[in-house]
């Protein structure tokens, strides 16, 4: 990025599907940006915020989206760029073909413009008891001795940013349905391998196992392809899947 | 006596506002986090290095005592020692409760915590997560968060905003006002106290470090209402960034901690590839001035250098204003291990992998030391009484700051991997005291007449009405950028008085066409341009609190560089020679002889500097302007003298 830039005078076209309230209904509008070298998405956008007028010469109010650290580690601003779920801030222009279109997420319910509500995969993290059951934050020692190949598979699994790319390409996960998806079972996963959240496991796995649970994936397998942290998702699936067999033997002579 | 839950309010969910939610909660407290956005997503997971605490896992003679030291040390002892020396002094705890937590600690052979080097230390201090330990901490701290929702005693208003304190007739916060980022209703919320933890203001200079929410507009409007803003100009430029139109995104100290090593060709008009230039025609200028500390002196210093090298010594990699930082000596597997996060965002953002290539960086604005004046509780042994109502509370009575948004912990300049710590050491600290101010309330929120929260209710509402008819020629976002340009050009590395008045001047400018802005959006729904007018009135103020602050200041004191008033410390002084000169001054008038005269002199002007400047810069808000005092520093612990990295 930082070679030193050729001037180009030409513009970007992006167009961008919008709306302006949840219930009513999307509109395209088509705007022009600047080229500018190594321009990402969410510079486009802010360009379009400092100049809000569509390409036919319309002044409309600025785009609305969700962002905010920019470089990939809050995930915040998912959105479809040219049909590919993905985070913007990673988005370059030339790396886009053109015209470049930006669309929300449509496995979740739209806010407004680009800005969906993923309240649902926080909601999971409820549901699964995505954390360790720690007796208090006072000081009672050090943490659990652990091998730095199984804190290693944990942090891969722990960089899930709660973006929802895996379950925006996921054909099981639909907006009318209650499954969970890839980003829980990797949570579910994430705890069950360490030393005190495995003292919860049985809860986890409980929580996986009905209605919405492991047994709906469809090995898709897309889900894997479209995270951007490269997380193992596929893994954890099948790993998810064996520990709820074991369980469901078990539950069957203990429950 | 309460016959009920103690409730605040905590606005922010980053790791102080979380780690403060969680104690609260833990102490049988009610709790509401406000945040702009959904919990996980803050700032602080931008953080990437580490966390330091002085557990000497290494067997090198780390001590709490060291770190606070070297803490201090590293903000040129403008910070106040007792609170710095609790905090080095909880380090410990705090990094084994984080791993209790789950937290993905790198670790060693045996299976105990790894620790790292960080600049402005000779210890490996420094506790790491791959190179995403901000974002590893903040997700451990919101699971714990999430549990304290899911069993009921938290509460969390996501797509909220802060505007204001509820301010009762003596001037005692007794609640919040909210802003839903959704429906746009503005509504208030009663607490027996709130705390504003709210994050740094990177983005009064537009491009920085700093993640979009960090406009510094919760502490502003603290600071309008009446609460006193501290050190405002004291602002950390990180060595290392990679240049960007909409963001200069961080390449962490921790590669320099691991090795990495800053250069430039020694030719100016080198253009052959780093890789084929050989050792003895590359200037390692970092490791040849400071033989001790090399690559890792603290971020003040190397960003001076940084800059000496581009812009007077005009050695910048081919003439653009860049450095190398080099990790292509390291293996792959190594590189991906212990700083996978950093060099995928490398890659991503630049389309060159550091494993290969080095990488092209330069200094970027990256934290606030300064921030709301808070107060603290000393106990009799040097450190901080937890029990103290006094402890993070601003001069408002019932508002109380924590983590970048107040200013206690870094004085000058802060260290690396230090920003982590006092963050969650502020929010764990304070919980005790708080519980005790709400008990020593004569008054409690529920005897406030609810006129007070109505009428500050009307206030907010009819301002963000006004806001909403504005329809002047100005559009918002781009007297932002422009508000960043003067800031950029005349408040970052080298300042210069002159440059300082012309900022004041061209910000004043700002000011008067911030009348004549457009408000480009009035729907009621999810309507982000209120707002961001809001924080953009709030952002001129800082910067004006900034520039003062930097104007006023006539000395070089970490961060604040300005050349006029360089001290030139001697080539071959020795920091203990300054410890010698003050004992002996106890005992009369220092002998010529006992010092070399240059040495003697630069003593005498460092001591009479001290005198002025060793100061705490206090602004409040008077007919628009911040009017700037100074305070005393508490340096009751260790003598401050002349720091030095060589």
């Amino acid at each position: 990025m930082i070679e030193k830039p050729a001037m180009t005078e030409k513009n970007i076209i992006i167009k961008i599907k919008r709306q302006d309230k949840p219930a009513s209904s999307a509109y395209w509008q088509t705007f022009e940006v600047p080229h500018r070298p190594f321009a990402n998405i969410i510079s486009c956008l802010m360009e379009i915020q400092k100049s809000p007028t569509t390409g036919n010469g319309e002044t409309v109010s600025p785009v609305t989206w969700d962002s905010n650290c920019l470089e990939e580690v809050c995930g915040s601003c998912t959105m479809l760029i040219n049909g590919q779920v993905r985070q913007a801030c990673t988005a370059l222009v030339d790396n886009l073909t053109t015209p470049i279109t930006l669309e929300p997420m449509s496995k979740f319910p739209v806010v407004r413009d680009l800005q969906v509500d993923r309240e649902r995969m926080f909601k999971n993290l409820k549901k699964v008891k995505a954390w360790i059951d720690i007796d208090g934050s006072h000081d009672i020692g050090e943490g659990p001795i652990m091998q730095d190949q199984d804190r290693a598979k944990r942090y891969i699994m722990s960089e899930c940013m709660t973006c929802g790319c895996c379950l925006e390409a996921c054909p099981q996960f639909t907006m009318d349905n209650s499954f969970l998806g890839a980003a829980t079972f990797n949570q579910v996963r994430l705890f069950n391998l360490h030393p005190t959240g495995e003292m919860k496991k049985e809860e986890r796995l409980d929580a996986v196992m009905g209605e919405g649970g492991i047994t709906d994936c469809g090995n898709a397998q897309v889900c894997v392809e479209v995270c951007p942290k490269n997380i193992p998702l596929t893994e954890s699936i099948a790993d998810i899947g064996r520990q709820t067999t074991w369980q469901a033997i078990k539950n069957l002579f203990t429950k | 006596m309460m016959n009920r839950k103690k409730k605040i309010v905590i606005i922010g969910g980053g790791l102080a506002g979380l780690a403060l939610a969680m104690k609260f909660c833990e102490r049988n407290g009610e709790v509401t986090v406000v945040s702009y956005q959904s919990l996980k997503r803050s700032h602080s997971v931008c953080a990437q290095g580490g966390i330091n605490a002085a557990i000497d896992a290494k067997n090198e003679g780390d001590t709490p005592e060291k770190h606070f030291y070297d803490t201090i040390k590293g903000g040129d002892f403008l910070a106040h020692q007792p609170l710095v020396r609790d905090m080095c002094y909880q380090a410990p705890a705090i990094i084994h409760l984080m791993d209790r937590m789950g937290v993905a600690f790198n670790r060693t052979g045996e299976g105990h915590l790894d620790f790292r080097r960080f600049g402005g230390t000779l210890y490996n201090r420094t506790a790491f997560a791959g190179a995403t330990t901000g974002q590893q901490l903040v997700y451990a701290l919101d699971e714990q968060v999430r549990r304290h929702v899911h069993d009921g005693s938290a509460k969390t208003l996501e797509w909220h905003e802060y505007l204001g304190a509820v301010l009762d007739s003596e001037g005692i916060c007794r609640g919040a006002v909210i802003h839903d980022l959704r429906t746009d209703e503005i509504y208030t919320l009663q607490a027996d106290a709130v705390v504003l933890a709210t994050g740094g203001p990177g983005q009064v200079y537009a491009r920085s470090t700093n993640s979009v929410v960090n406009t510094g507009a919760a502490a502003t409007t603290a600071y309008l209402q009446g609460a006193k803003y501290a050190n405002g100009e004291f602002i950390q430029i990180h060595p290392t960034a990679i240049p960007g139109q909409d963001k200069l995104r961080l390449m962490s100290e921790s590669a320099r901690g691991e090795g990495g090593r800053i250069w430039v060709p020694r030719n100016a008009s080198d253009q052959r590839d780093p890789k084929k230039i050989p050792e003895s025609e590359r200037y390692y200028f970092l490791e040849e001035k400071y033989p001790l500390f090399k690559n890792l002196v603290p971020r003040d210093v190397a960003s001076r250098e940084i800059y000496d090298i581009v812009y007077n010594k005009n050695l910048g990699v081919s003439g653009d204003p860049m450095v190398y930082l080099d990790l292509t000596h390291k293996s792959r597997e190594f590189l991906d291990n212990r700083l996978g996060g950093i060099m995928d965002i490398y890659t991503k953002f630049t389309g060159v992998d550091p494993r290969e290539t080095p990488m092209k960086i330069f200094p970027a604005v990256h934290y606030s030391m300064g921030g709301l004046w808070t107060d603290y509780g000393p106990d009799s042994d040097g450190l901080i009484d937890h029990g103290s109502p006094r402890n993070q509370m601003t001069s408002i009575q019932g508002l109380f700051a924590a983590g970048e948004a107040d200013y206690q912990y870094h004085g000058a300049n802060r260290l690396g991997a230090n920003s982590l710590l006092s963050c969650i050491y502020t929010g764990l600290m304070m919980a005790r005291g708080i519980m005790n101010y709400t008990d020593s309330l004569e008054k409690s929120v529920d005897d406030i007449p609810s006129t007070v929260f109505d009428d500050t209710r009307s206030h907010w509402k009819n301002k963000f009405d006004d806001i909403k008819k504005m329809n002047g020629s100005e559009n918002p976002y781009k007297l932002h950028h422009e508000l960043g340009d003067i800031m950029l050009a005349n408040v970052l590395i080298v300042r210069d008085n002159k440059s300082l008045e012309k900022a004041s001047h061209e910000i004043q400018d700002i000011e008067t066409r911030f009348k004549d802005v457009k408000c480009l959006d009035t729907h009621d729904w999810a309507n982000p341009s209120p707002s961001f007018i809001n924080q953009l009135y709030c952002m001129i103020h800082l910067s004006k609190i900034i520039t003062k602050g930097a104007l006023m200041r006539d000395e070089f004191r970490g961060s604040h560089y300005k050349p006029e008033f360089d001290m030139n410390q001697p080539k071959d002084f020795d920091p203990h020679e300054y410890i010698d000169y003050l004992e002996q001054k106890q005992y009369g008038e220092v002998s010529m002889e006992k010092f070399p005269a240059d040495h003697l002199d630069y003593m005498k002007r460092f001591e009479a500097n001290n005198e002025k400047w060793l100061k705490t810069t206090v602004a409040q808000y008077k007919d628009n302007q911040p009017e700037i005092t100074y305070e005393e520093v508490n340096t009751s612990l260790v003598t401050p003298r002349p720091r030095k990295y060589d």
